[in-house]
């Protein structure tokens, strides 16, 4: 049955990161530091051996602390990053909703940046064709489309990008604290998209630091620390624990 | 790869697309820019090298047009390497978050140069016209002309591989950017651009050797074959500048591969 496949299986992921002491890229101190041999790095396991699957329609809430590796996890899962041991599988469209905006270029229009964004995501010319107007519309940004992206404010930026990002229903959702865009009556707006989305049946990875919402939003969940799953479960167990550790580091 | 490719087809598109729109946003003359830049500095050399090298002999015909020739290859060649150079640093920001492939950016650059690259040959085209009907110093015109697309092919091909091992290069030591530079203007002045190589009497069988084993050299002799000339281009430049391309692409393409994962630890 096709059912049955996990729509993210992630297996024994690790991924290590150089940390050189300085940053060395020019050619003349990496000969000297090579010839004399100070080229040492400091490895640092950034994810170690962490494991675990979502099937269709589950949403996983990532709970962790700063530098924990979640959005390393995230960048493994949406094949930015390949890891340095492990797979990672993905059955379906995946949809990264990182810093929204971030595929956006400066001197282009709002309306050509749409099509760059809808490109760089990997959607046909005729699929945007066809979304444009829904995603203008939703943006609230019909008299500043033929204005540069780089005059709009920081707000309307994300609006657009979160605009875009929605306008398909993807089969995996990767949210990484993107729920706290533009204004009060955008961001009730933008809930309510995503909620909608939710009841499509999407699968959705979640990364925030707001345990209330991951409770609310997400059915499991898992806590990272130090690049380690230390837990997982449902939302509200692991939501619980997170909640203990916060506590106790008061 | 192939594949892929197709699959992003529309992105290679869309960024060729912005590549060309924003070279000339705001700025007043537009796209009018694409040729008055070579005509431009294609006068200012004719004005500095004419006296020297400008008497129209049977190696040179036409001093403007065989300079132009020369120099709108190399302009063609040295802009596509450097934009293909700092594409990936460039795009960053997007590399950093979603999945795409990342050899889509070196290539698109060389792509969206060598289309104006092709606008501007129209400047070519009219200093072509322009001696045939107003002066007693024509150009060869003939059939050889349609194929001086050849060349071209070449030269882009060659573009898209010194583009991808830049590329790759510039993402580990940045300090390449400067380093090419200084190649560029090596690159001016052994390719001739401004000069005939029988012109400067060359003696040292090292310099000469130099000179031919550039493969703008070859390139740019079986333009001028075509389009000034109007006669065959030597067998020999064919033979050279396509196998150093194809090697060009080959390792280009190897090089990029192997190390295209590691792009995101460094930028």
């Amino acid at each position: 049955m096709k059912e049955t496949l996990p729509a993210v299986k992630v297996e024994n992921v690790s991924v290590l990161f150089n940390l050189n002491k300085e940053k060395i890229d020019n050619l003349k101190e990496y000969f000297i530091k090579l010839v004399t041999r100070k080229l040492h790095y400091t490895e640092f396991w950034a994810l170690t051996d962490v494991s675990f699957e979502i099937m269709p329609g589950e949403r996983l809430g990532v709970l962790g602390f700063n530098g924990a590796g979640k959005s390393t996890l995230l960048k493994v899962v949406a094949g930015v990053l390949k890891p340095t041991k492990g797979s990672v599988k993905v059955n379906g469209v995946i949809a990264p909703m990182l810093e929204l905006g971030a595929g956006f270029d400066m001197n282009y229009t709002g309306r050509e940046n749409i099509y760059l964004y809808g490109a760089t995501m990997g959607y046909s010319r005729k699929f945007i064709d066809s979304k444009i107007d829904e995603i203008i519309e939703f943006s609230e940004l019909q008299e500043f489309m033929n204005v540069p992206v780089k005059n709009y404010s920081s707000g309307m930026r994300a609006r657009l990008g979160f605009s875009i990002a929605t306008a398909v229903c993807p089969e995996v959702l990767i949210l990484d604290e993107v729920l706290s865009v533009g204004d009060a009556k955008f961001k009730k707006k933008s809930e309510a998209k995503i909620k909608s989305m939710f009841d499509k049946g999407v699968t959705v990875i979640f990364v925030s630091h707001n345990t209330d919402q991951v409770r609310r939003l997400c059915t499991k969940a898992i806590l990272i620390e130090k690049g380690k799953i230390t837990a997982s479960g449902t939302a509200k167990d692991v939501c619980d624990i997170y909640d203990e550790k916060v506590n106790k580091k008061k | 790869m192939v594949k892929n490719l197709y699959k992003y087809r529309y992105l290679l598109f869309e960024i060729v697309k912005k590549n060309i729109k924003l070279q000339y946003r705001n700025s007043v003359l537009g796209v009018f820019w694409t040729f008055l830049q070579p005509l431009l500095t294609t006068l200012v050399l004719v004005l500095v090298f004419s006296n020297i090298f400008g008497r129209s002999s049977e190696e040179v015909l036409n001093y403007p047009v065989y300079l132009l020739c020369g120099r709108l290859l190399y302009e063609f060649y040295t802009q596509s390497t450097k934009r293909a150079m700092r594409s990936i640093r460039l795009s960053a920001s997007v590399i950093k978050k979603v999945y795409i492939p990342k050899y889509i950016y070196p290539i698109s650059n060389v792509i969206s140069t060598m289309i104006t690259f092709l606008i501007s040959m129209l400047v070519l085209v009219c200093f072509i016209l322009y001696f045939q009907f107003f002066t007693d110093n024509p150009v060869n015109v003939s059939g050889y002309m349609f194929l001086s697309p050849v060349p071209l092919l070449i030269l882009f091909v060659l573009c898209i591989g010194v583009g991808l091992i830049l590329s790759v290069l510039e993402v580990f030591f940045k300090d390449i950017e400067y380093l090419y530079d200084v190649f560029c203007m090596l690159i001016f002045y052994l390719t001739p651009i401004f000069y005939n190589v029988s012109q400067l009497n060359i003696e040292s069988k090292l310099v000469l050797t130099a000179l031919k084993l550039n493969p703008l050299y070859s390139i740019v002799s079986m333009f001028r074959s075509c389009v000034l000339f109007g006669r065959m281009w030597e067998w020999s430049d064919f033979l050279y500048a396509s196998v150093f391309a194809v090697v060009t692409v080959i390792i280009g393409a190897v090089a990029f591969y192997k190390k295209q994962d590691k792009f995101i630890l460094h930028i």
